[in-house]
């Protein structure tokens, strides 16, 4: 029997998952033309590659970057590109960002797929693939897997650990995937552990997920992988967090400013697997991930596979549509990590793992006034990364954002949990992420005055390196002036050309002067 | 008597000369207050403040000669910085040096106008100007510090100061209202 650990606090949350597992997993109908936001992942900008008016087909290149950490962007159908111009996307600011339309024609073609056997790849091959196919983490921090795996990969990784956690309440896209696709999951463990050569590799899945733990338990055994095992982890949010799941899977910490691999450990999620797997095998970049609609003002909610760039309205039209007329409160992700979402125009990303559509506003676009804290200390008590909520809001606050940091406001995972508990209703989570804003700016503020002093210090030392030489250059000019004087023997050049040529302007006028009288 | 005289002038003599051997030996080069300050300053060598960038201004803070509110870039940031660096108080910013902008400013050339006379790529104080001479001129964003000091020398007047260009990375989450302020409304 394989020991499980605790991690610090979490809570137990109402699934609500039962409302959309009901209709398995369903494939979405293309829509009209799809928006692709040019950066869906953590990292560097992408440049188009496509001009307005280029016919695409599907799984080209649209967009990309030079950057190591970056994920290309890759038509999801073919059609014509009809815009490369700002729109809103799903980003908690409710700002547009550049992205590149296509105009669907329906035809689905689809560029000719280069397959290559996967077993007859090297690590580094494999990782290349990973790279152009576009693939990112689609657990939720969308970022680039390539070089993720280059650095687990150098570093030496002990055990690979595969989440299927999925511990958010309404979400189920990892859920359905798992009972659906789980020889693609499983391969895909089996094409991760070839590139990193892990001791053993552990995929966890949550209790409440029995459908899930069975057909993967299936397909492990039509395709045995080495020292792999299927865990059942108990039901507790925030288990799918990385470092939480990786303190109830080994018992370890990852130390404060570290990362998993810095211990010896890899943590992907299923549904990367599964774009590992087809990007490897089917030459198939992400062009699509496992979408789940639900919440109470969805007619029928469910997860569909849904083309990246898809507006959300054509999503829930497929789910029939608003139950209660209007849209209501639209909300991506999941109601305590979630963000709210301005308007259903906006498209499905990489990241998009959940549309929440619910009659009240479950998360506050602007919370309003709060009361004040109580010092009860419920959220000390449920944090997940054993920190002092309480203590980070009042230095949050107070806007003293060195005394934050010095409490490792940056080991907070934003799970949540303290704002949930909280008997005072303070949006504290959004309290530290105002700080953390605010950091992150005046630390990219530092970075550019430390330039720029630079920059100043060099043209200052420039400037007078210049007037040096110039200052030299001229008294060269001068004792050479001398020298060619002095060659004819005239005692008065050689003393002062100057003078000499005053004399000689003298002379002149004087003879001028003869002359006229 | 006259012991107790050689004696305390023996001490001085001795003392004097190790004093004086680290003060030779231990010497620190330059003023280390002056580069705890230029630190926090931010380095957009304006002169806004009235010398002659950002370092000669830290130097005459250090030396006691200027106070410390007339960055109006750094804002009310930078003086709290100050203040709790040399353990003064805090000021608030000199209104005549300039206002703070929260949106840094960065100077663009208008390429049809500018005629290449090299004057504002002599004006600037971080080589953020590119260009030769009767050539068109064009400004390096990223190193643009927005000092303003490229305006004058224009003589066709063709460079414009504008708002920073804002990523969606650059969006901060903003701080929930203060539950002090709703007691105060009601």
């Amino acid at each position: 029997m394989f020991k499980l650990h605790h991690f610090h606090g979490g809570m137990h949350l109402d699934g609500h998952k039962a409302e959309s597992l009901g209709s398995g997993l369903k494939q979405a109908s293309l829509p009209e033309r799809l928006l692709l936001p040019l950066k869906q992942h953590i990292g560097e900008y992408n440049k188009p590659l496509v001009d307005v008016g280029n016919r695409v087909l599907k799984g080209h290149m649209i967009a990309a970057s030079s950057s190591l950490f970056c994920a290309s962007v890759h038509a999801p159908t073919s059609g014509i590109i009809s815009a490369i111009e700002d729109y809103p996307i799903a980003h908690p600011s409710g700002q547009s960002d550049i992205c590149i339309v296509i105009d669907v024609d329906g035809k689905d073609e689809a560029a000719e797929p280069v397959i290559v056997d996967p077993r007859q790849l090297s690590a580094n091959e494999m990782i290349d693939l990973i790279c152009r196919a576009g693939i990112v983490g689609l657990g939720g921090a969308v970022f680039p897997t390539s070089p993720k795996l280059s650095r687990g990969k150098a570093q030496g990784i002990d055990t690979l650990i595969i989440n299927g956690v999925e511990c958010e309440p309404y979400i189920t896209c990892d859920d359905i995937l798992m009972r659906n696709q789980a020889a693609e999951v499983i391969r895909g463990t089996g094409y991760l552990q070839h590139i990193l050569k892990p001791g053993k590799t552990l995929i966890a899945i949550e209790d409440n997920k029995p459908e899930a733990i069975a057909a993967m338990s299936k397909a492990l055994v039509a395709t045995p992988l080495a020292s792999t095992e299927i865990i059942s982890i108990p039901t507790i949010y925030p288990s799918g967090g990385e470092k939480q799941l990786i303190q109830i899977l080994t018992g370890k910490q990852v130390p404060h400013g570290q990362l998993a691999f810095d211990i010896g450990l890899y943590c992907q999620n299923v549904g990367t697997c599964v774009a590992i797997t087809r990007a490897l095998e089917f030459d198939q970049p992400m062009i699509s991930r496992v979408v789940t609609i639900s919440g109470d003002n969805i007619s029928e909610p469910g997860n569909w596979e849904v083309r990246l760039g898809t507006p959300i309205s054509h999503l829930v039209e497929l789910a029939g549509g608003y139950s209660h007329g209007t849209s209501g409160h639209l909300v991506m992700g999941g109601p305590m990590m979630g963000f709210s979402l301005s308007t259903d125009r906006i498209p499905i990303v990489k990241a998009s793992n959940s549309i929440m559509v619910m009659l009240r506003e479950t998360i506050p676009q602007a919370p309003g006034y709060h009361d004040e804290c109580i010092r009860c200390s419920k959220c000390t008590e449920v944090c997940p990364a054993q920190l002092l909520p309480q203590q980070l809001y009042w230095h949050a606050r107070a806007k003293a954002y060195e005394s934050t940091q010095e409490f490792h406001l940056f080991d907070c995972i934003e799970c949540g949990c303290c704002s949930a508990v909280c008997p005072s209703q303070i949006p504290l989570v959004q309290y530290y992420r105002a700080a953390k804003s605010e950091i992150r700016a005046a630390q990219k503020a530092q970075l550019k005055s430390d330039r720029a002093r630079i920059r100043f210090e060099f043209r200052e030392k420039r400037l007078l390196l210049k007037k040096q030489k110039d200052d030299e250059r001229r008294r060269l000019k001068r004792e050479a002036l001398k020298k060619k004087h002095a060659k004819p023997g005239d005692a008065a050049a050689l003393a002062d050309p100057v003078q000499a040529a005053l004399d000689r302007v003298k002379a002149r006028k004087k003879s001028l002067q003869d002359d006229s009288q | 008597m006259i012991l107790a005289i050689l004696t305390i002038s023996l001490m001085a003599g001795l003392f004097g000369l190790i004093l004086g051997y680290a003060a030779i030996r231990f010497k620190v080069e330059g003023n280390p207050v002056v580069e705890q300050i230029d630190a926090l300053l931010p380095q957009t060598q304006c002169g806004q403040c009235t010398y002659a960038g950002c370092r000669p201004y830290a130097e005459a803070i250090a030396n006691g000669e200027a106070p410390i509110n007339q960055c109006p870039p750094g804002g009310q940031a930078t003086i709290v910085a100050l203040a709790g660096l040399l353990d003064t108080e805090v000021l608030e910013l000199n209104a005549e040096h300039g206002e703070h902008l929260n949106v840094p400013l960065v100077a663009v050339i208008d390429e049809q106008t500018c005629i290449g006379c090299t004057l504002c790529i002599q004006a600037c104080p971080v080589d953020a100007i590119l260009g030769a001479s009767k050539h068109m001129h064009t400004v390096i964003a990223e190193e643009c510090t927005g000092c303003k000091l490229c305006l004058p020398p224009c003589p066709v007047d063709c460079i414009d100061m504008v708002p920073e260009q804002q990523t969606i990375d650059d969006w901060k989450w903003s701080v929930p209202s203060d539950p002090l302020k709703a007691v105060q409304d009601v």
